[in-house]
Protein backbone atom coordinates (compact mmCIF):
# COMPACT_ATOMS: atom_id res chain seq x y z
CA UNK A 1 0.00 0.00 0.00
CA UNK A 2 1.43 3.77 -0.90
CA UNK A 3 1.18 6.80 1.42
CA UNK A 4 -1.36 9.03 0.52
CA UNK A 5 0.35 12.01 -0.11
CA UNK A 6 -2.86 14.21 -1.03
CA UNK A 7 -6.92 13.32 -0.91
CA UNK A 8 -9.95 15.41 -1.17
CA UNK A 9 -13.00 15.23 1.14
CA UNK A 10 -16.43 16.15 -0.32
CA UNK A 11 -14.54 18.40 -2.50
CA UNK A 12 -16.90 20.97 -4.42
CA UNK A 13 -16.30 24.12 -6.62
CA UNK A 14 -18.38 26.89 -7.99
CA UNK A 15 -18.09 29.62 -10.38
CA UNK A 16 -20.75 31.82 -9.43
CA UNK A 17 -24.08 29.45 -9.90
CA UNK A 18 -22.38 27.16 -11.87
CA UNK A 19 -21.58 23.97 -10.00
CA UNK A 20 -18.64 22.88 -11.53
CA UNK A 21 -17.17 20.72 -9.35
CA UNK A 22 -19.49 17.59 -7.25
CA UNK A 23 -18.42 15.97 -3.94
CA UNK A 24 -15.22 14.60 -5.20
CA UNK A 25 -13.67 12.85 -2.52
CA UNK A 26 -10.16 10.95 -3.92
CA UNK A 27 -6.99 10.07 -2.27
CA UNK A 28 -3.45 10.50 -4.45
CA UNK A 29 -0.81 7.86 -3.39
CA UNK A 30 3.36 8.94 -3.43
CA UNK A 31 4.88 8.07 -6.54
CA UNK A 32 2.06 6.83 -8.59
CA UNK A 33 0.57 9.25 -11.62
CA UNK A 34 -3.08 9.61 -11.72
CA UNK A 35 -4.73 10.40 -14.60
CA UNK A 36 -7.89 12.65 -14.81
CA UNK A 37 -10.56 11.71 -18.12
CA UNK A 38 -13.67 13.46 -19.22
CA UNK A 39 -14.89 14.98 -21.56
CA UNK A 40 -14.35 19.01 -22.06
CA UNK A 41 -16.43 20.94 -19.34
CA UNK A 42 -16.42 17.85 -17.06
CA UNK A 43 -14.54 19.51 -14.18
CA UNK A 44 -11.31 17.63 -14.47
CA UNK A 45 -9.15 21.14 -14.65
CA UNK A 46 -10.88 22.84 -12.65
CA UNK A 47 -10.88 20.01 -9.91
CA UNK A 48 -6.72 19.88 -10.70
CA UNK A 49 -6.54 23.63 -10.14
CA UNK A 50 -8.46 24.12 -6.45
CA UNK A 51 -5.65 20.94 -5.49
CA UNK A 52 -2.60 24.17 -5.47
CA UNK A 53 -5.27 26.95 -4.62
CA UNK A 54 -5.11 28.65 -8.49
CA UNK A 55 -8.81 29.06 -8.91
CA UNK A 56 -8.06 31.92 -5.65
CA UNK A 57 -7.04 34.11 -8.99
CA UNK A 58 -10.35 33.64 -10.61
CA UNK A 59 -13.05 35.77 -9.45
CA UNK A 60 -16.52 34.50 -8.04
CA UNK A 61 -14.93 30.72 -7.50
CA UNK A 62 -15.74 29.13 -4.55
CA UNK A 63 -14.32 26.16 -3.10
CA UNK A 64 -16.21 23.74 -0.56
CA UNK A 65 -14.81 20.45 1.13
CA UNK A 66 -11.21 19.39 2.24
CA UNK A 67 -8.35 18.99 0.71
CA UNK A 68 -5.86 17.25 3.15
CA UNK A 69 -2.12 17.51 2.69
CA UNK A 70 -0.36 15.79 5.57
CA UNK A 71 -2.45 16.49 8.13
CA UNK A 72 -3.15 19.85 7.15
CA UNK A 73 -6.53 20.79 5.43
CA UNK A 74 -5.43 23.32 2.90
CA UNK A 75 -8.20 24.24 1.74
CA UNK A 76 -8.78 25.93 5.13
CA UNK A 77 -8.29 30.24 4.51
CA UNK A 78 -6.15 30.68 7.21
CA UNK A 79 -3.71 28.04 5.44
CA UNK A 80 -0.54 30.07 3.74
CA UNK A 81 -1.17 29.06 0.11
CA UNK A 82 2.42 30.55 -0.62
CA UNK A 83 3.94 26.69 1.68
CA UNK A 84 1.28 25.07 -0.42
CA UNK A 85 2.06 25.85 -3.91
CA UNK A 86 5.92 25.10 -3.22
CA UNK A 87 4.84 21.73 -1.79
CA UNK A 88 2.66 20.76 -4.82
CA UNK A 89 4.21 22.18 -8.27
CA UNK A 90 2.16 22.71 -11.44
CA UNK A 91 2.63 22.43 -15.49
CA UNK A 92 0.22 23.76 -17.73
CA UNK A 93 -1.15 23.03 -21.03
CA UNK A 94 0.81 25.50 -23.07
CA UNK A 95 4.68 25.96 -21.92
CA UNK A 96 4.84 29.53 -20.26
CA UNK A 97 8.46 29.73 -19.50
CA UNK A 98 9.50 32.54 -17.89
CA UNK A 99 10.65 35.78 -19.83
CA UNK A 100 14.55 35.36 -18.31
CA UNK A 101 17.30 32.89 -18.74
CA UNK A 102 17.48 29.22 -19.01
CA UNK A 103 19.20 29.29 -15.96
CA UNK A 104 16.86 32.05 -14.16
CA UNK A 105 13.59 30.03 -14.59
CA UNK A 106 15.04 26.96 -12.96
CA UNK A 107 16.58 29.48 -9.98
CA UNK A 108 14.38 32.23 -9.36
CA UNK A 109 12.34 30.01 -7.33
CA UNK A 110 14.71 28.24 -4.85
CA UNK A 111 16.84 31.57 -4.68
CA UNK A 112 13.06 32.90 -2.99
CA UNK A 113 13.02 30.20 -1.30
CA UNK A 114 16.38 30.85 0.91
CA UNK A 115 19.00 29.65 -1.29
CA UNK A 116 21.16 32.75 -1.72
CA UNK A 117 24.52 29.94 -2.15
CA UNK A 118 25.65 30.70 -5.71
CA UNK A 119 27.02 27.12 -6.22
CA UNK A 120 23.98 25.23 -4.22
CA UNK A 121 21.84 27.09 -7.38
CA UNK A 122 24.00 25.76 -9.61
CA UNK A 123 23.40 22.66 -8.71
CA UNK A 124 20.00 22.66 -8.14
CA UNK A 125 19.53 23.88 -11.85
CA UNK A 126 21.79 21.06 -13.35
CA UNK A 127 19.86 18.47 -10.76
CA UNK A 128 16.19 19.59 -11.97
CA UNK A 129 17.10 20.21 -15.35
CA UNK A 130 18.83 16.84 -16.01
CA UNK A 131 15.54 14.95 -13.89
CA UNK A 132 13.55 16.65 -16.62
CA UNK A 133 15.45 15.55 -19.22
CA UNK A 134 16.75 18.51 -20.71
CA UNK A 135 20.02 19.02 -18.98
CA UNK A 136 22.18 17.21 -22.36
CA UNK A 137 20.45 19.94 -24.97
CA UNK A 138 20.59 23.41 -22.36
CA UNK A 139 23.95 23.02 -20.31
CA UNK A 140 25.29 25.36 -23.22
CA UNK A 141 23.03 28.03 -23.14
CA UNK A 142 21.87 28.61 -19.68
CA UNK A 143 22.33 31.95 -20.21
CA UNK A 144 20.26 32.35 -23.16
CA UNK A 145 16.76 33.04 -23.12
CA UNK A 146 14.04 30.53 -22.45
CA UNK A 147 12.05 31.31 -25.15
CA UNK A 148 14.79 30.66 -27.40
CA UNK A 149 13.77 27.08 -26.91
CA UNK A 150 11.32 25.06 -28.85
CA UNK A 151 7.79 23.95 -27.43
CA UNK A 152 8.81 20.91 -25.83
CA UNK A 153 11.73 22.10 -24.62
CA UNK A 154 10.25 24.95 -23.20
CA UNK A 155 7.53 22.00 -21.40
CA UNK A 156 10.31 20.43 -19.75
CA UNK A 157 11.79 23.41 -18.46
CA UNK A 158 8.47 24.55 -16.80
CA UNK A 159 9.18 20.70 -15.10
CA UNK A 160 12.17 20.93 -14.40
CA UNK A 161 11.30 25.06 -12.92
CA UNK A 162 8.42 23.39 -10.70
CA UNK A 163 10.97 20.47 -9.82
CA UNK A 164 13.18 23.05 -8.51
CA UNK A 165 11.26 24.40 -5.69
CA UNK A 166 11.22 20.44 -4.09
CA UNK A 167 7.86 19.62 -4.35
CA UNK A 168 5.91 16.53 -3.73
CA UNK A 169 3.20 16.52 -6.02
CA UNK A 170 3.19 18.05 -9.41
CA UNK A 171 0.16 18.78 -11.35
CA UNK A 172 -0.32 18.28 -15.15
CA UNK A 173 -2.92 19.72 -17.02
CA UNK A 174 -2.58 18.03 -20.13
CA UNK A 175 1.20 18.84 -19.94
CA UNK A 176 1.27 17.42 -23.69
CA UNK A 177 -1.25 18.13 -25.50
CA UNK A 178 -0.36 21.83 -27.42
CA UNK A 179 2.90 19.45 -28.39
CA UNK A 180 4.36 17.37 -31.33
CA UNK A 181 4.54 13.36 -31.06
CA UNK A 182 7.77 13.25 -30.59
CA UNK A 183 7.86 15.93 -28.21
CA UNK A 184 4.76 14.60 -26.64
CA UNK A 185 6.41 11.15 -26.55
CA UNK A 186 9.28 12.74 -24.54
CA UNK A 187 7.04 14.12 -22.10
CA UNK A 188 5.41 10.78 -21.47
CA UNK A 189 9.10 9.27 -21.00
CA UNK A 190 9.50 11.87 -18.46
CA UNK A 191 6.21 11.17 -16.65
CA UNK A 192 7.33 7.84 -15.68
CA UNK A 193 10.87 8.94 -14.34
CA UNK A 194 9.47 11.83 -12.88
CA UNK A 195 7.26 8.66 -11.19
CA UNK A 196 9.96 7.26 -8.82
CA UNK A 197 9.83 10.73 -7.10
CA UNK A 198 7.07 12.38 -7.14
CA UNK A 199 2.74 12.04 -6.93
CA UNK A 200 1.83 13.07 -9.90
CA UNK A 201 -1.33 14.11 -10.76
CA UNK A 202 -2.14 14.84 -14.77
CA UNK A 203 -5.26 16.33 -16.89
CA UNK A 204 -5.50 14.78 -20.30
CA UNK A 205 -7.77 14.61 -22.95
CA UNK A 206 -5.86 11.27 -24.75
CA UNK A 207 -7.20 8.39 -23.59
CA UNK A 208 -3.54 6.40 -25.31
CA UNK A 209 -1.71 8.19 -22.92
CA UNK A 210 -3.39 7.95 -19.88
CA UNK A 211 -3.59 4.30 -20.39
CA UNK A 212 0.20 4.44 -21.10
CA UNK A 213 1.44 6.77 -18.16
CA UNK A 214 -0.86 6.38 -15.23
CA UNK A 215 -1.37 3.93 -12.04
CA UNK A 216 -4.51 4.98 -11.31
CA UNK A 217 -7.48 6.31 -13.58
CA UNK A 218 -10.66 8.82 -12.48
CA UNK A 219 -13.33 9.46 -15.31
CA UNK A 220 -15.07 12.71 -14.46
CA UNK A 221 -18.60 13.60 -15.76
CA UNK A 222 -20.20 16.72 -15.09
CA UNK A 223 -18.74 17.34 -12.50
CA UNK A 224 -18.98 14.23 -11.07
CA UNK A 225 -16.84 11.51 -10.52
CA UNK A 226 -18.48 8.37 -12.16
CA UNK A 227 -15.84 5.80 -11.48
CA UNK A 228 -12.00 5.89 -10.11
CA UNK A 229 -10.17 2.59 -10.08
CA UNK A 230 -6.75 0.66 -11.28
CA UNK A 231 -5.73 2.50 -14.83
CA UNK A 232 -5.66 -1.53 -15.72
CA UNK A 233 -9.26 -2.01 -14.16
CA UNK A 234 -10.66 1.42 -16.12
CA UNK A 235 -9.62 0.34 -19.73
CA UNK A 236 -10.27 -3.22 -19.45
CA UNK A 237 -13.10 -3.69 -17.55
CA UNK A 238 -15.16 -0.67 -16.41
CA UNK A 239 -17.70 -1.33 -13.55
CA UNK A 240 -19.45 1.79 -14.98
CA UNK A 241 -21.35 1.60 -18.12
CA UNK A 242 -20.64 5.79 -18.53
CA UNK A 243 -16.77 5.09 -18.49
CA UNK A 244 -16.41 2.17 -21.03
CA UNK A 245 -19.01 4.09 -23.52
CA UNK A 246 -16.53 7.24 -23.26
CA UNK A 247 -13.14 5.04 -23.65
CA UNK A 248 -14.43 3.18 -26.05
CA UNK A 249 -15.29 6.51 -28.01
CA UNK A 250 -19.15 7.01 -27.50
CA UNK A 251 -19.09 10.23 -26.73
CA UNK A 252 -17.08 13.48 -25.28
CA UNK B 1 -23.94 50.70 -57.45
CA UNK B 2 -21.97 47.47 -57.17
CA UNK B 3 -19.77 46.53 -53.96
CA UNK B 4 -16.62 46.91 -55.82
CA UNK B 5 -17.17 50.44 -57.15
CA UNK B 6 -18.53 51.33 -53.31
CA UNK B 7 -15.22 50.10 -52.28
CA UNK B 8 -13.71 51.37 -54.57
CA UNK B 9 -15.00 55.08 -53.74
CA UNK B 10 -14.60 54.42 -49.94
CA UNK B 11 -10.60 53.39 -50.50
CA UNK B 12 -10.11 56.86 -52.53
CA UNK B 13 -12.13 58.81 -50.25
CA UNK B 14 -10.42 57.20 -47.37
CA UNK B 15 -6.51 57.69 -48.53
CA UNK B 16 -7.55 61.37 -49.81
CA UNK B 17 -9.03 62.14 -45.75
CA UNK B 18 -5.61 60.64 -44.44
CA UNK B 19 -3.59 62.56 -47.16
CA UNK B 20 -4.97 65.98 -46.23
CA UNK B 21 -4.18 64.97 -42.54
CA UNK B 22 -0.36 64.24 -43.28
CA UNK B 23 -0.71 67.59 -45.69
CA UNK B 24 -1.55 69.15 -42.50
CA UNK B 25 0.60 68.35 -40.21
CA UNK B 26 3.26 68.29 -42.27
CA UNK B 27 3.02 71.81 -43.35
CA UNK B 28 2.98 72.81 -39.63
CA UNK B 29 5.72 70.99 -38.92
CA UNK B 30 7.86 72.34 -42.12
CA UNK B 31 6.29 75.98 -41.39
CA UNK B 32 7.53 75.81 -37.78
CA UNK B 33 10.86 74.22 -38.53
CA UNK B 34 11.21 76.48 -41.54
CA UNK B 35 11.09 79.47 -39.62
CA UNK B 36 12.70 78.34 -36.40
CA UNK B 37 16.15 76.33 -37.64
CA UNK B 38 17.95 79.00 -38.93
CA UNK B 39 18.01 81.02 -35.74
CA UNK B 40 19.26 77.85 -33.92
CA UNK B 41 22.60 78.16 -32.67
CA UNK B 42 24.63 77.04 -29.91
CA UNK B 43 24.55 80.70 -28.38
CA UNK B 44 20.68 80.93 -29.05
CA UNK B 45 20.41 77.78 -27.16
CA UNK B 46 23.11 78.79 -24.41
CA UNK B 47 22.69 82.20 -23.33
CA UNK B 48 19.97 84.26 -21.23
CA UNK B 49 17.61 86.10 -23.09
CA UNK B 50 17.86 89.89 -23.57
CA UNK B 51 15.25 92.05 -22.12
CA UNK B 52 15.35 95.14 -25.19
CA UNK B 53 18.30 94.08 -26.89
CA UNK B 54 18.60 92.11 -29.76
CA UNK B 55 20.73 88.55 -29.98
CA UNK B 56 18.84 87.31 -26.91
CA UNK B 57 18.90 83.74 -26.16
CA UNK B 58 16.85 80.87 -24.44
CA UNK B 59 19.38 79.38 -22.10
CA UNK B 60 17.85 79.46 -18.96
CA UNK B 61 14.43 78.51 -20.79
CA UNK B 62 15.53 75.25 -22.17
CA UNK B 63 17.18 74.23 -19.38
CA UNK B 64 13.68 75.29 -16.96
CA UNK B 65 11.89 73.11 -19.24
CA UNK B 66 14.24 70.23 -18.76
CA UNK B 67 14.43 70.22 -15.42
CA UNK B 68 10.90 70.78 -14.64
CA UNK B 69 10.33 67.69 -16.72
CA UNK B 70 12.34 65.73 -14.58
CA UNK B 71 10.90 67.03 -11.42
CA UNK B 72 7.88 65.88 -12.49
CA UNK B 73 8.29 62.70 -13.95
CA UNK B 74 10.11 62.38 -9.95
CA UNK B 75 6.86 63.07 -8.32
CA UNK B 76 4.59 61.48 -11.13
CA UNK B 77 6.35 57.93 -11.84
CA UNK B 78 6.40 56.22 -8.39
CA UNK B 79 2.62 57.54 -7.74
CA UNK B 80 1.56 56.77 -11.43
CA UNK B 81 3.18 53.10 -10.96
CA UNK B 82 1.59 52.71 -7.67
CA UNK B 83 -1.48 53.72 -8.70
CA UNK B 84 -1.75 51.48 -11.92
CA UNK B 85 -0.50 48.21 -10.35
CA UNK B 86 -3.15 48.93 -7.83
CA UNK B 87 -5.95 49.52 -10.25
CA UNK B 88 -4.84 46.26 -12.67
CA UNK B 89 -3.45 43.72 -10.12
CA UNK B 90 -5.22 44.69 -6.56
CA UNK B 91 -8.29 46.57 -6.96
CA UNK B 92 -11.44 44.53 -7.13
CA UNK B 93 -13.33 45.21 -10.30
CA UNK B 94 -16.58 46.98 -9.58
CA UNK B 95 -17.81 50.66 -8.38
CA UNK B 96 -14.66 52.00 -6.77
CA UNK B 97 -12.45 51.02 -9.48
CA UNK B 98 -14.78 52.11 -12.58
CA UNK B 99 -15.08 55.62 -10.06
CA UNK B 100 -11.37 55.79 -9.55
CA UNK B 101 -11.07 55.13 -13.41
CA UNK B 102 -13.85 57.84 -13.93
CA UNK B 103 -11.90 60.52 -11.92
CA UNK B 104 -8.38 59.70 -13.57
CA UNK B 105 -10.35 60.22 -17.17
CA UNK B 106 -11.67 63.55 -15.94
CA UNK B 107 -8.32 64.57 -14.45
CA UNK B 108 -6.88 64.22 -17.77
CA UNK B 109 -9.28 66.25 -20.02
CA UNK B 110 -9.26 69.28 -17.37
CA UNK B 111 -8.16 72.48 -19.47
CA UNK B 112 -4.57 73.03 -18.51
CA UNK B 113 -5.70 76.45 -17.95
CA UNK B 114 -8.32 75.88 -14.72
CA UNK B 115 -5.32 73.85 -13.71
CA UNK B 116 -2.99 76.86 -13.82
CA UNK B 117 -5.58 78.87 -11.97
CA UNK B 118 -6.14 75.82 -9.42
CA UNK B 119 -2.81 75.56 -8.87
CA UNK B 120 -2.13 79.18 -8.07
CA UNK B 121 -5.01 79.10 -5.65
CA UNK B 122 -3.96 76.02 -3.82
CA UNK B 123 -0.64 75.38 -4.38
CA UNK B 124 1.04 78.83 -5.36
CA UNK B 125 -0.89 80.70 -2.54
CA UNK B 126 -2.70 78.04 0.18
CA UNK B 127 0.35 76.24 0.77
CA UNK B 128 2.63 79.04 0.09
CA UNK B 129 4.97 77.13 -2.46
CA UNK B 130 5.27 80.80 -4.35
CA UNK B 131 5.40 80.84 -8.33
CA UNK B 132 7.74 77.70 -8.25
CA UNK B 133 9.16 74.82 -10.26
CA UNK B 134 8.27 72.76 -7.58
CA UNK B 135 4.61 74.47 -7.65
CA UNK B 136 4.72 73.77 -11.38
CA UNK B 137 5.81 70.37 -11.44
CA UNK B 138 2.49 69.41 -9.00
CA UNK B 139 0.01 71.30 -11.82
CA UNK B 140 2.13 69.26 -14.47
CA UNK B 141 1.80 65.94 -12.12
CA UNK B 142 -2.42 66.75 -12.55
CA UNK B 143 -1.99 65.81 -16.01
CA UNK B 144 0.58 63.77 -16.42
CA UNK B 145 -0.44 61.28 -13.73
CA UNK B 146 -3.84 59.99 -15.48
CA UNK B 147 -1.67 59.09 -18.27
CA UNK B 148 0.80 57.20 -15.80
CA UNK B 149 -1.99 55.32 -14.28
CA UNK B 150 -3.67 54.15 -17.57
CA UNK B 151 -0.22 53.23 -19.13
CA UNK B 152 1.09 51.49 -16.40
CA UNK B 153 -2.39 49.63 -15.63
CA UNK B 154 -2.99 48.81 -19.79
CA UNK B 155 0.79 47.37 -19.46
CA UNK B 156 0.33 45.25 -16.49
CA UNK B 157 -2.89 44.24 -17.75
CA UNK B 158 -1.24 42.81 -21.28
CA UNK B 159 0.95 40.71 -19.14
CA UNK B 160 -0.01 36.46 -20.53
CA UNK B 161 -1.79 35.93 -17.37
CA UNK B 162 -0.02 31.91 -17.47
CA UNK B 163 3.09 34.10 -16.44
CA UNK B 164 1.79 35.30 -13.50
CA UNK B 165 0.27 32.01 -12.53
CA UNK B 166 3.64 30.36 -13.14
CA UNK B 167 5.18 32.24 -10.87
CA UNK B 168 2.22 31.81 -8.26
CA UNK B 169 1.92 27.97 -8.71
CA UNK B 170 6.10 28.29 -7.78
CA UNK B 171 4.81 29.67 -4.35
CA UNK B 172 5.96 33.25 -5.00
CA UNK B 173 4.22 36.31 -2.95
CA UNK B 174 2.21 38.45 -5.15
CA UNK B 175 4.35 41.46 -4.82
CA UNK B 176 7.22 39.23 -6.14
CA UNK B 177 5.27 38.04 -8.81
CA UNK B 178 4.25 41.15 -9.56
CA UNK B 179 8.27 43.38 -9.09
CA UNK B 180 10.41 39.99 -10.65
CA UNK B 181 7.88 38.43 -13.42
CA UNK B 182 5.10 41.13 -14.60
CA UNK B 183 7.28 44.56 -14.08
CA UNK B 184 9.97 43.01 -16.38
CA UNK B 185 7.88 42.65 -19.21
CA UNK B 186 5.46 45.38 -18.53
CA UNK B 187 8.40 47.97 -18.66
CA UNK B 188 9.11 48.55 -22.12
CA UNK B 189 5.49 49.78 -23.23
CA UNK B 190 5.45 51.21 -19.17
CA UNK B 191 8.69 53.11 -20.64
CA UNK B 192 7.49 53.96 -23.92
CA UNK B 193 4.22 56.01 -22.78
CA UNK B 194 6.38 57.79 -19.98
CA UNK B 195 8.49 59.16 -22.78
CA UNK B 196 5.43 60.10 -24.59
CA UNK B 197 3.94 61.59 -21.39
CA UNK B 198 6.91 64.04 -21.15
CA UNK B 199 6.28 65.06 -24.34
CA UNK B 200 3.14 67.11 -23.40
CA UNK B 201 4.36 67.96 -20.29
CA UNK B 202 7.71 69.59 -21.78
CA UNK B 203 5.13 71.62 -24.43
CA UNK B 204 2.20 73.06 -21.55
CA UNK B 205 2.24 76.09 -20.82
CA UNK B 206 -0.92 77.55 -20.09
CA UNK B 207 -0.89 75.60 -16.68
CA UNK B 208 2.35 77.29 -15.80
CA UNK B 209 1.88 80.46 -16.23
CA UNK B 210 0.67 80.95 -12.79
CA UNK B 211 2.63 77.93 -11.18
CA UNK B 212 6.50 77.90 -12.18
CA UNK B 213 5.47 82.00 -13.49
CA UNK B 214 6.72 83.97 -16.21
CA UNK B 215 10.02 84.73 -15.08
CA UNK B 216 13.58 83.45 -13.91
CA UNK B 217 15.77 84.58 -11.48
CA UNK B 218 19.50 85.55 -12.82
CA UNK B 219 21.14 82.08 -12.51
CA UNK B 220 24.78 81.11 -11.67
CA UNK B 221 25.17 77.73 -14.09
CA UNK B 222 27.98 77.56 -11.72
CA UNK B 223 26.53 77.41 -8.22
CA UNK B 224 24.96 73.21 -7.87
CA UNK B 225 23.66 73.77 -4.42
CA UNK B 226 19.85 73.11 -4.45
CA UNK B 227 19.16 75.21 -1.69
CA UNK B 228 21.01 78.19 -3.10
CA UNK B 229 18.33 80.91 -4.33
CA UNK B 230 20.69 81.60 -7.82
CA UNK B 231 21.19 78.11 -8.11
CA UNK B 232 19.36 76.14 -11.32
CA UNK B 233 18.52 73.29 -9.29
CA UNK B 234 17.14 75.33 -6.43
CA UNK B 235 13.31 73.91 -7.27
CA UNK B 236 11.35 76.71 -4.79
CA UNK B 237 13.09 79.40 -7.65
CA UNK B 238 10.53 80.58 -9.90
CA UNK B 239 11.11 79.50 -13.69
CA UNK B 240 10.05 80.42 -16.85
CA UNK B 241 10.15 77.26 -18.82
CA UNK B 242 10.63 77.48 -22.76
CA UNK B 243 6.46 77.16 -23.84
CA UNK B 244 6.11 80.29 -22.01
CA UNK B 245 9.06 81.89 -22.63
CA UNK B 246 7.70 81.85 -26.91
CA UNK B 247 3.68 82.79 -25.03
CA UNK B 248 5.59 86.08 -23.14
CA UNK B 249 7.60 87.30 -26.03
CA UNK B 250 5.07 87.03 -28.53
CA UNK B 251 2.67 88.74 -26.57
CA UNK B 252 5.20 91.25 -24.73
CA UNK B 253 8.27 90.91 -26.03
CA UNK B 254 10.42 94.07 -26.54
CA UNK B 255 13.47 93.17 -28.00
CA UNK B 256 13.65 93.89 -31.44
CA UNK B 257 14.32 90.29 -32.99
CA UNK B 258 11.39 88.49 -31.00
CA UNK B 259 9.87 87.02 -33.62
CA UNK B 260 12.85 85.57 -34.57
CA UNK B 261 13.37 84.44 -30.96
CA UNK B 262 10.02 83.17 -30.90
CA UNK B 263 10.25 81.42 -33.87
CA UNK B 264 13.50 79.69 -33.05
CA UNK B 265 12.52 78.56 -29.87
CA UNK B 266 9.41 76.64 -31.07
CA UNK B 267 11.33 75.15 -33.19
CA UNK B 268 13.69 73.74 -30.12
CA UNK B 269 10.37 72.66 -28.62
CA UNK B 270 9.10 70.86 -31.14
CA UNK B 271 12.25 69.26 -32.34
CA UNK B 272 12.70 67.89 -28.59
CA UNK B 273 9.28 66.89 -28.81
CA UNK B 274 10.07 65.21 -31.64
CA UNK B 275 13.54 63.42 -30.20
CA UNK B 276 11.61 62.36 -27.14
CA UNK B 277 8.86 60.21 -29.56
CA UNK B 278 11.90 58.74 -31.45
CA UNK B 279 13.19 58.28 -28.68
CA UNK B 280 10.63 56.21 -27.02
CA UNK B 281 10.54 54.11 -29.99
CA UNK B 282 13.98 53.08 -30.38
CA UNK B 283 14.24 52.48 -26.84
CA UNK B 284 11.04 50.63 -26.59
CA UNK B 285 12.12 48.37 -29.20
CA UNK B 286 15.49 47.93 -27.77
CA UNK B 287 13.77 46.90 -24.32
CA UNK B 288 11.27 44.47 -25.71
CA UNK B 289 14.28 42.92 -27.60
CA UNK B 290 16.59 42.88 -24.84
CA UNK B 291 13.24 40.85 -22.76
CA UNK B 292 12.13 38.85 -25.03
CA UNK B 293 14.40 37.51 -27.56
CA UNK B 294 17.72 35.69 -27.02
CA UNK B 295 20.49 37.94 -26.34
Amino acid sequence: MHNIELSTKDLNVFYGEKHAVKDISLDFAAKQVTALIGPSGCGKSTFLRSLNRMNDLIDGAKITGEIWLGDENINDPKTDVVLVRQKIGMVWQRPNPFHKSIYENIAFGPRYHGIRDKRKLDQIVEESLTKAAIWNETKDRLNKSALSLSGGQQQRLCIARSIAVSPNIILMDEPASALDPISSAKIEELIADLKQEYCIIIVTHNMQQAARVSDKTAFFLMGDLVEYDDTSKIFTNPSEKRTSDYISGRFG
Amino acid sequence: MSAKTADKIATAVIITLAGFIVLIMAGLLGFILYRGVGHISFDFLTSAPQTIKAGGGIGPQLFNSLYLLILTMIITIPLGLGAGIYMSQYAKPGKITDFIRLIVEVLSSFPSIVVGLFGLLVIVNMFGFGFSLFSGALALTVFNLPLMVRITEQAMASVPQAQKEASLALGLSKWKTIKSIMLPIAFPVILTGTILSAGRVFGEAAALLFTAGMSSPRLDFGNWNPLSPTSPLNPFRPAETLAVHIWKINSEGLAPDAPEIAAGASAVLILTVLIFNLLARYIGRLMHKKFTATK
